[in-house]
Parts: C-alpha cells; sequence; structure tokens
C-alpha cells in the first residue's frame, strides 16, 4: 500500500516537473523580451527592468532560481500590473472559484448518484427513460449554450435569479446547474451502468433472500459497490469544473480564477500565465492523485501488493 | 367440470395415456437462428438501435448541409452587408443576419464545417498515435511498455486547457492550434484501449502460427492484430469526435480559437450571448447545431459501443 502511494506520488511530482519545465522553457522559447513596449525607454531603464524580473541572468540560472522560488509557493511578479505578486492576484480571486467548484462538485455527486439510481431501480420503465432522456440532454448541451440560456430565462425573463456575480446563495444556483450539468449526466450513466450490473449480483440476491426491503438493498448493498467508478471519476470531475468555470465565470460575470487564463495570454504577462498553469496543475494533478488514492481504499477486493494494483 | 379435475390427479396418469415421441434425428442438428458473423451481429444489433440509428442520421444529415449549404446560398460568410444588420430570420435570411449584416444560415453551416474538420482531424491524429504507441506497448511488453507507459501517465496528468495557454504564447490562436494542443495529449486514451486490446490478442493462435512463419513483429502488429481490434478503437473514435467539437467551441468562445471572419460556433455563440436579450436568433441557431451535433455523435458512439459489448447481447 504505502509503496503503491508512493509510486503515485514520485509520478505525481514527474508530471509537475515536466510541467513546470515545459512552461518555463515556452515562454523563453518567444522571440522578443517581454518588457518591450511602445513607449521608448532608455537603455538603462530597461536593463533595470530585466534585473528586477531577474531576465538579465543565464538561463540556466533563471530556471534554477524559477524552481527555487516555486518551492518556496512564490510564483513571481506580474509584469503587467507593476508590483503585484502573482500570489496575490491569484489568492483574491480563487475563493470564488473554489466556492463554486466545491457547489458544483458536490451538486454533481448527489444530482447524479440520485438519477442513476433511479434509472437502475426502474431499469427500463418510464423512470429509467425520463433519467437518461435528462442525461442525454445534460451531455449534448454545452455548458457555453446552457448558460445563456439559464440566464436568459430565469433571470431575464423570469427575474428568480440574479443575473451575475455571487453575492447571495441564490446567485449560486445557476452557474451551478450550468457548470454541472455535464458532470451529472455522466455519473448519472456511471451509476445507472454499474448499479444495474451489481443488482444481478449474488450477494444482492443473498439479501433480497434475507427479507431485505428493496430501498435498503439500495442504499446498504448496492449504492456502496457502484460508487466505485465515480471515486474514480472524481479527479477529472474536478478537471471539468475547473476548465467550465472559465466560460461560466465569463457569462454570469463572476470575479474568480477563470479571467485570468484569457487575458494572460492576450496580455503576454508571463509570470502569471506560469503562475496560473502551475497553480492549476498542482490543483489537478493533486486531486488526480488523492483520487487514485481514495480508489483503493474504498474498494476492499483491490489487493496491492509490491506497488502493483492487481485483483 | 368433473372430469377436467379428474385429469389432473395423479391416479389417473397410467401409461397408455402417454405417447413416446422419441428423438427426431433431423432436429437435433437444426439451426433455429440464422448464423451471423461477429460483424453482421454488430451491424444488426446497432441498425435495431432506434436511437443510435437517429444519431446516425442526424450525423450525416448536419455533414451534408455543412459541406453543401454554402456552396448553394446566394450569401458568404465573410461579406458585411451594413444595410442588413440583426435582422431577423426570414424568406430572404432564414436565420437572420448578424451584426455586420453577414447571413447567420451560411455562417452557421461555415461553423459546422470548422467544427467537423476539428473534430475529424483531432480524432484521426489520436487514432494514428494512439495505434502506433498502443501497438508497440501492448505488443512488446516487458520494460517497453513499462516505460512507454510511464511516459504516457505523466503527459496524462496535464490538463488540455494549460497546454492550449502555454501553446498559444508561441502559436497565433488557430485552428491548428486548437489541434495541436489536443493531439499532444488526446492520443493516450487511444494508445491504452489499443495496448489493453493487443495483449489480449498477441497470444492468440493467429499470431503465433505468423510469428512461427516469421512475420515481423510490425507486420504481426498493424496486419493482424489492429484489424481485430477494430471494434474498440471505432468506439473510441466516434466518442473522440465530440470530445474534440466541444473543445473548439470551447476555446473559440473564450477567443482563444479561430478569429473572425471565419466562422465557428463557438465564436457565434460568444457573439449570440452578448445580443441575447434583443436579437435571441443569434445565439439560437450556432447553439442549436451545436448542441445537436454533440447529441447525434454521443448517441451514435453510445450505440456503437453497446453493439460491441457482447455481454448486452439479448
Amino acid at each position: 500500500m504505502i509503496r503503491y502511494i508512493l509510486n503515485k506520488f514520485i509520478f505525481m511530482f514527474l508530471s509537475l516537473f515536466v510541467l513546470v519545465t515545459a512552461t518555463f522553457a515556452l515562454m523563453n522559447a518567444v522571440p522578443g523580451s517581454p518588457l518591450q513596449s511602445e513607449k521608448a525607454t532608455t537603455e538603462q531603464i530597461q536593463k533595470n527592468m530585466e534585473a528586477y524580473y531577474g531576465l538579465d541572468k543565464p538561463l540556466i540560472q533563471q530556471y534554477g532560481l524559477y524552481l527555487k522560488k516555486l518551492a518556496q509557493f512564490d510564483l513571481g511578479i506580474s509584469m503587467k500590473k507593476r508590483f503585484q505578486s502573482v500570489n496575490k492576484m491569484i489568492s483574491q480571486s480563487f475563493g470564488y472559484s473554489l466556492r463554486l467548484g466545491i457547489v458544483s462538485i458536490i451538486t454533481s455527486v448527489l444530482a447524479g448518484c440520485v438519477l442513476g439510481i433511479i434509472a437502475a431501480m426502474y431499469h427500463r420503465k418510464f423512470l429509467d427513460n425520463l433519467a437518461m432522456v435528462i442525461a442525454v440532454i445534460g451531455l449534448a448541451i454545452p455548458s457555453m449554450v446552457m448558460a445563456p440560456l439559464l440566464q436568459y430565462l430565469f433571470s431575464v425573463k423570469l427575474r428568480m435569479f440574479p443575473v451575475t456575480g455571487l453575492k447571495e446563495p441564490l446567485a449560486y444556483v445557476l452557474p451551478t446547474i450550468a457548470l454541472s450539468s455535464v458532470s451529472i449526466a455522466f455519473i448519472a450513466r456511471l451509476i445507472r451502468a454499474t448499479m444495474i450490473e451489481v443488482l444481478h449480483a449474488d450477494f444482492i440476491k443473498t439479501a433480497k433472500a434475507k427479507g431485505l426491503g428493496g430501498h435498503l438493498i439500495v442504499w446498504r448493498h448496492a449504492l456502496r459497490n457502484s460508487m466505485l467508478p465515480v471515486v474514480t471519476y472524481l479527479g477529472y470531475l474536478a478537471a471539468n469544473v475547473i476548465t467550465g468555470s472559465v466560460i461560466i465565470e465569463q457569462i454570469f460575470a463572476i470575479p474568480g480564477m477563470g479571467k485570468f487564463f484569457v487575458q494572460c495570454v492576450i496580455d503576454r504577462d508571463y509570470p502569471l500565465i506560469m503562475g496560473t498553469t502551475i497553480f492549476y496543475a498542482v490543483l489537478l494533478i493533486a486531486t488526480r492523485f488523492l483520487a487514485d488514492i481514495a480508489y483503493v481504499l474504498v474498494d476492499p477486493r483491490i489487493r496491492i501488493s509490491a506497488g502493483k494494483v492487481g485483483g | 367440470m368433473q372430469q377436467e379435475i379428474n385429469l389432473n390427479t395423479a391416479s389417473n396418469a397410467s401409461p397408455d395415456r402417454f405417447m413416446k415421441i422419441g428423438r427426431d434425428p433431423n432436429r437435433a442438428e437444426r439451426i433455429e437462428r440464422k448464423s451471423l458473423t461477429a460483424w453482421q451481429d454488430i451491424r444488426y444489433r446497432l441498425f435495431a438501435n432506434k436511437l443510435a440509428m437517429f444519431g446516425l442520421y442526424l450525423m450525416i444529415a448536419i455533414v451534408l448541409m455543412a459541406i453543401f449549404a454554402p456552396l448553394f446560398s446566394h450569401y458568404n460568410y465573410f461579406s458585411n452587408d451594413l444595410d442588413h444588420t440583426n435582422q431577423a430570420p426570414s424568406f430572404k435570411h432564414w436565420f437572420g443576419t448578424d451584426d455586420l449584416g453577414r447571413d447567420m444560415y451560411v455562417r452557421t453551416w461555415k461553423g459546422a464545417q470548422v467544427s467537423l474538420f476539428v473534430g475529424v482531424v483531432a480524432a484521426l491524429i489520436d487514432l494514428f498515435i494512439g495505434i502506433v504507441y498502443g501497438g508497440i506497448m501492448g505488443y512488446f511488453g516487458g520494460k517497453v511498455d513499462e516505460i512507454m507507459n510511464r511516459i504516457a501517465e505523466v503527459l496524462y496528468a496535464i490538463p488540455y486547457l494549460l497546454i492550449v495557454i502555454l501553446l498559444l504564447v508561441v502559436m497565433p490562436p488557430s485552428l491548428t492550434t486548437i489541434i495541436v494542443a489536443m493531439s499532444i495529449t488526446g492520443w493516450i486514451n487511444m494508445a491504452w484501449i489499443v495496448r489493453g486490446q493487443i495483449m489480449q490478442l498477441k497470444n492468440q493462435e493467429y499470431a503465433l502460427a505468423s510469428k512461427a512463419l516469421g512475420a515481423g513483429s510490425f507486420r504481426i502488429i498493424f496486419r493482424h492484430l489492429i484489424p481485430n481490434a477494430m471494434g474498440p478503437i471505432l468506439v473510441t473514435l466516434t466518442l473522440t469526435v465530440p470530445g474534440a467539437m466541444f473543445t473548439e467551441a470551447f476555446l473559440s468562445f473564450l477567443g482563444l480559437g479561430v478569429q473572425s471572419p471565419v466562422a465557428s460556433w463557438g465564436t457565434m455563440i460568444n457573439d449570440g450571448v452578448k445580443a441575447m436579450t434583443v436579437y435571441p436568433w443569434r445565439l439560437l441557431f450556432p447553439a442549436l447545431f451545436l448542441s445537436l451535433s454533440m447529441f447525434a455523435f454521443n448517441v451514435f458512439g453510445d450505440g456503437l459501443r453497446d453493439a460491441f459489448d457482447p455481454k448486452l447481447k439479448k
């Protein structure tokens, strides 16, 4: 077990290292200096600025310094918003994204499970079909279509929810639905497929023979076994939520991290690009690592020997 | 009434009431159902799946419209007509016009071209790299497999959005950038599917026979094993297309993808959102067709997967 986790941990680290190095290499492969501007500056000012950002040192030394700063969780200083550290810029807006993301993940798992369970319990009946139609619609309508439609219908026309922002609890409803619809659909289908299989397993027949009621069987016996694929999916769910929130934040005018993705590329603000990239990479890769471990912990059937997962 | 009940009692079951039928030698070997090859069976089950077939027809309709609709229209996707901006749908402009007076009907189908192009090209690149990489991984096994698998795992952990952003620093926003960014990590899924298949197939008799006859590794992989692994590969391929189409729309929506005047569903939706309250048709048409094609590809892919899964056979 410990070897397995250690193994995964090393590879998580390796992925991060590759990404950090690739980021650094790409940023330095671009021709021209990021500090060039339309305004005419004297050579001395240019040199001072380069020294300020450490661009006057040889490349290897810059790379070393960058890694050293990263190890201390220092992402550097923005080039467009002078003297503002990337750390501060991220921490100011990450709160919004985090809250929306957590609400969305919880909603996805809960709603997905409920839909999936209903579909599996009433397999090939009306409720199953209904749940699957909802799931297919959720999967087919992309978030950039879903979000404006919801906004137009419920906020602009019916005035049930605030149009933009995240100031009150009610404001979370529409962004959460738009952000979660794809994941809800995915989880519902996942749960349905495994649950139908599990409900035909021998231990369910034993539970039935023992005289347990239908609902108790589903909750106590079937659900726990059907949750396994969902645990694996959680790592990807986090990734989906993060990428999806870029669009949702733009449509609902939420001042989260999403704006950096687009703005930093247009501004060519290198420290900010590197900062957001690495920040998200750490977040995502760590989530996947945790999902991997959770999977092993949840499933008693997986036995681990010599760092390999085997049946 | 009395007699009927008596018929069912045991005492009435005397031997003379029974007749020996015996075995019919002709029936023993009779084949009740039509004998189907694997591909015939898959085709039969796919055709029987109404939802999947609906998806297929929808897919074909969208592809045909994307190719032919812009050809047979008086308008093109880039000419401005500033006297007729933001027109509602009419006989002249079936889907209305946008803020520069460009015909939305032609732009919507031009957007379909871009979308489908990205989807298909990205899927084909995934297919090519995935088959070669996965084939080598699965066939040689051992250390080769270990190392190649580790490389794939490291790459797989990197989210594509970050790759897109990094690439956009060195390349201008364009179709090529989107496709390159998606392909950098997109092939890994395919490679793992191919690897799993090859590992199952490589010890089959026909592969061994081919080896015994002196065939080289590459001949065995690409002539014998890959054709036999075509099922899961096809399914993965079909389900890659909507993912790639969504990514294109996503990036174009953010302004990081296709640039004006080329139409893309993503950019059109972005424009449409801004004018949603006043000119809803500018959002409606690109949004509708993006959703329809995502639906069609997903439903067809699902149906294909079910058709290939022998466990779901009734």
